[in-house]
């Protein structure tokens, strides 16, 4: 089947079989590897990723077909005019990631739901990740990454420099 | 901020929170694990499961799955046996293990066949058409059957019986007399439930035979690469300079990545047999259902004490449960690998302890999850049996421990067990952790609880940890010595290169091992890069388990840093034109002795070791192989406040404080992210997390929706301190902490849930507890 999706603002037109996982789409059609497989009952969350700006989706529980004429954005979408996003930013400040398999998904869901609630409580925090399972870090300092990127993202937006 | 204390003043770039170098490319999304290689022409492979625990195999018809559109070959056990390889090695070597299932399975989900394809999808086709005609017998579940050997799991073996061997230490006689001569006496039956370290990245390889060479290069997600390359060739016979094993980024080990699976095996037969590279990527069922399980040790506890709660005896019997190979990853010379750390802090007179390890229809086993080699269960054993005996003395747990620590100027301590405890204050960390929870106040609002009915719960654990194996004179794995390695190379321009043989699967030694030869060296940690987990170019080692990076590589590191700065003294000495004798390392720079004034950097040195090395030869790099005098002996005081439900079952932890101390603490927030981590996987064990099998031998947790994993909702709050006793053995003091959290903390959190349910005259509930275990308990005290 034809797809036609776009995927960290690049829009890509392909053949796919109707069984294709997103996941496996990502992975191996666009050679985009930051999406990790971690289960087979969509109990894991490593494969999170943004669809159209403010929706975590588990690309492994989606055909590739179910995404066509949506936007996706992956891990390796995340960086804002060559800088790391503030959650990405966060994440290495906070000591919020030990192997990093679960890194991806994990800061997929957090800012999909910044975006649906940019000044959440720990509780709110810890109730929006409960689809993203982490073995190394115990979560404390995850959330602890989430309220810094939601400080910076949330602080309003500081004037433009004007060009000389 | 880390809460985790700093070493001394002074220091370069140890004992610093220095952000992690390996994040840069795992916050990316540029990290590069297993399932991420793609070669050009790559097969995959897929397996085909036994359905059943036991049974024969009457048939396998490979006709309808090489019939589907992709396949090119599926692979049993017949085929492996023309290569020689139906059978391997089990990790010590006292045991074989069938690659795929010969002649018949010996538990569910056992590998039977292996379908190679042309697509991930052509694979997992393939599997659905392998058809298998099976002929069912009687499965072994329990141990304690598996004991009277009616049904035997291994036809195969010459001895006709489940028992596979007999393990002991100690004194038989005088202990079981000095416990029977006590005031008092308690002998209690624990378990420690088998369980799985599941970490979130599945295992995995890509085998790429090439046919011109005749090198096999094997990048598989392996915590030891180089006893893994050395395995691969005394079992194929391939020379060892042909096989180039690769360890890229590991989603998490903890024990699981150490043993060498059927898969593995397959695909490389799979790739020497097409010439192409073959990829074997675990599903997460698969990963529970056949890699290595840890712990299933049925403990009996036996402590003598005086009516004042001196201990006078402790004898520990276990009946292990091994599954259907004696695959357990134990050092060869120790098939209960530390237990023998069942003493724990305390200074018992006198002990005992005896294993029998049985053959059951289970998966095979025995890793060390997190763990030095069963210091898990014999920690869980004295924690829980030191809790029982002040029920029994009827004292306070705090004051039981407080009156039978090891005290501090009894160190070296020799254990009755063998042991020669390196370092440690007992006293001073369990008052510390007393006093930072508030024990008093606690122990005051639970009395004011229970008199409403209430049921709040305080549970301790003051664990010692054995770690860093460790030394050849003991210590050795299919023969090779446990030491490991360290190479440094520094450039002209005074950055370098350092590779260890061990392997990082999270813990950041890409920081941390840069941050160890800075200190040593006066360079900059940050243009230090850590290499690790390639054959080829690191230096031999036996990899990343059992907390031995950091005592065996970490001293490795520091050692061969020496050595470096010993040859740029030399220089340093030509340099400044001054006698050898005359050049000091002090403040991190070469210095004439009484000219402060005229230094040299380390960085110079390194520009002049290439451009004016004088009569000295010339470059900057050296290579150590540590041998560790002995272990190390990290420990910790940790306190759980619980409160359970007594209409639900649910406990919920309300703290948990964590006082570590494993000497010198290289960067103190790696160091409280490890114990973070640690203590979540510790309480998924207490609470959630068992790999049960029904009667028939069916698996009931194939997948996380039932084998589970705690989430940010249900993880506690974690609460860390440290004390510092640095291991005098140790070139930087250090001890090793990765697996303390989870030694330590399962005894803790059901201490506490036992403290809680005191009152309803209930003693022992087997881990884990759940709302539904804890429920039924509390309803049989009532009636009763």
């Amino acid at each position: 089947m034809k797809v036609s999706i776009s995927v960290n603002g690049t829009a890509y037109e392909r053949e796919v079989e109707p069984r294709v996982l997103l996941a496996y789409f990502l992975r191996e059609d666009l050679g985009l590897t930051g999406t990790h497989v971690g289960c087979d009952t969509s109990s894991c969350g490593c494969c999170v990723v943004v669809m159209d700006g403010t929706t975590a989706v588990k690309s492994c529980t989606m055909f590739a077909v179910m995404a066509d004429g949506h936007e996706i954005m992956t891990i390796e979408g995340m960086k804002q005019n060559g800088k790391l996003h503030p959650m990405q930013q966060a994440f290495s400040d906070q000591h919020g990631l030990q192997c990093g398999y679960c890194t991806p998904g994990m800061m997929a869901t957090a800012i999909a739901f910044l975006k649906t609630n940019p000044n959440p409580s720990e509780a709110e925090i810890r109730d929006a990740l409960s689809g993203n399972m982490c073995r190394c870090t115990g979560y404390n300092n995850i959330v602890k990454a989430v309220q810094q990127a939601a400080a910076e993202l949330s602080a309003p937006a500081p004037e433009p420099v004007a060009a000389s | 901020m880390s809460t985790i204390e700093a070493p001394p003043n002074g220091r370069h770039s140890m004992g610093k929170s220095m952000k992690r170098k390996e994040d840069a490319r795992f916050v990316a999304g540029k990290g590069r694990y297993i399932d991420d290689i793609v070669l050009p022409n790559m097969l995959y492979m897929a397996i085909v499961h036994s359905a059943y625990p036991h049974a024969r195999i009457v048939k396998i018809d490979k006709d309808a799955a090489l019939a589907t559109p992709g396949v090119l070959a599926v692979i049993t056990a017949d085929d492996l046996a023309g290569v020689g390889l139906a059978w391997i090695p089990t990790f010590h070597g006292y045991d074989k293990q069938m690659v795929l299932a010969v002649g018949k399975v010996l538990y569910q989900y056992q590998e039977v066949a292996a379908v190679i394809a042309t697509s991930r999808a052509a694979a997992a086709d393939g599997v659905e058409l392998v058809e298998v005609e099976y002929e069912q017998l009687e499965p072994v579940v329990d141990p304690f059957v598996a004991k009277t050997d009616k049904t035997l799991v291994r036809e195969d073996r010459e001895n006709k019986t489940n028992h596979i061997y007999h393990w002991e230490v100690g004194k038989r006689e005088e202990t079981t007399a000095a416990i029977q001569g006590s005031d008092v006496k308690i002998n209690e039956r624990v378990w420690f439930q088998r369980c799985h370290p599941a970490p979130l990245e599945p295992c995995g390889c890509v085998a790429d035979m090439n046919p011109a060479t005749g090198t096999l290069t094997l990048y598989m997600t392996s915590q030891a690469p180089h006893a893994h390359r050395t395995v691969v060739s005394l079992v194929t016979g391939i020379p060892e300079d042909k096989i180039h094993v690769i360890s890229p980024d590991i989603g998490g080990g903890f024990g699981n990545k150490v043993p060498v699976y059927a898969g593995y095996v397959c695909a490389a037969v799979a790739s020497i047999v097409t010439g192409h590279p073959v990829k074997w990527i675990e599903t997460r069922t698969e990963n529970l259902t056949t890699t290595g399980f840890a712990r299933d040790y049925h403990m009996d506890v036996e402590i003598g004490a005086t009516k004042e709660g001196k201990v006078t005896g402790l004898k520990v019997t276990t009946v292990a449960d091994h599954g259907a190979f004696d695959a357990a990853a134990d050092p060869t010379k120790y098939p209960a690998g530390m237990f023998g750390i069942c003493t724990g802090s305390y200074d018992f007179p006198i002990a005992f302890t005896e294993l029998d390890a049985y053959f059951t229809n289970k998966a095979p086993g025995g890793v060390a999850y997190r763990c030095s080699f069963r210091v898990t269960e014999a920690s869980y054993a004295i924690e829980r049996g030191m809790d029982m005996l002040a029920l029994a003395v009827g004292i306070d747990p705090a004051e039981l421990r407080l009156k039978n620590f090891v005290r501090k100027e009894q160190f070296p301590y020799a254990s009755p067990l063998g042991f020669v405890y390196d370092s440690g204050d007992y006293h001073t960390t369990f008052n510390k952790a007393l006093e930072k929870i508030g024990y008093k106040e606690l122990r005051k609002e639970q009395a004011e609880k229970r008199e409403r009915g209430e049921l709040m719960g305080i549970g301790i654990s003051t664990f010692t940890e054995v770690v860093g194996a460790g030394p050849s004179k003991h210590f050795d794995i299919m023969g090779i010595k446990m030491f490991d390695s360290a190479e440094i190379r520094i450039h002209p321009t005074g950055s370098g290169i350092v590779r260890t043989g061990t392997k990082s699967q999270g813990q950041g030694h890409e920081t941390t091992w840069a941050q160890i030869v800075a200190e040593e060296l006066g360079l900059d940690p940050q243009t230090l890069l850590v290499e690790e987990g390639d054959t080829d170019t690191a230096p031999y080692g036996l990899g990343t388990y059992a907390s031995r990076s950091t005592p065996v590589a970490g001293a490795a590191l520091a050692m061969a840093a020496r050595r470096v700065r010993e040859k740029a003294r030399n220089i340093a000495a030509h340099v400044m034109e001054a006698p050898l004798d005359d050049v000091e390392w002090v403040d991190y720079k070469f210095q004439v002795k009484g000219v402060p004034e005229k230094t040299v950097t380390m960085k110079e040195i390194a520009f002049a070791a290439y451009t004016n090395p004088g009569p000295n030869e010339p470059g900057l790099e050296a290579t150590y192989y540590y041998d560790p005098p002995n272990l190390t002996f990290p420990y910790g005081a940790y306190i759980a406040v619980v409160d359970v439900d007594k209409e639900t079952g649910e406990t919920k932890v309300r703290r948990f404080l964590a006082i570590d101390d494993c000497g010198t603490v290289i960067n103190p927030m790696i160091v409280e992210g490890q114990i973070h981590g640690g203590l979540t996987e510790g309480f998924a064990i207490a609470f959630m997390q068992e790999i049960a099998y029904d009667e028939q031998g069916n698996n009931l947790q194939p997948n996380f929706t039932e084998y589970l994993v705690p989430t940010s909702l249900e993880s506690p709050h974690w609460e860390t301190d440290s004390t510092c006793n640095p291991s005098p053995h140790h070139p930087i003091g250090a001890k090793g902490v990765g697996e303390s959290p989870n030694v330590g903390s399962p005894a803790a959190f059901v201490n506490a849930v036992m403290d809680a349910l005191k009152p309803l005259g209930i003693k022992s509930i087997d881990m884990p507890l759940t709302r539904d275990k804890v429920w039924r308990a509390i309803q049989e005290a009532k009636k009763a």
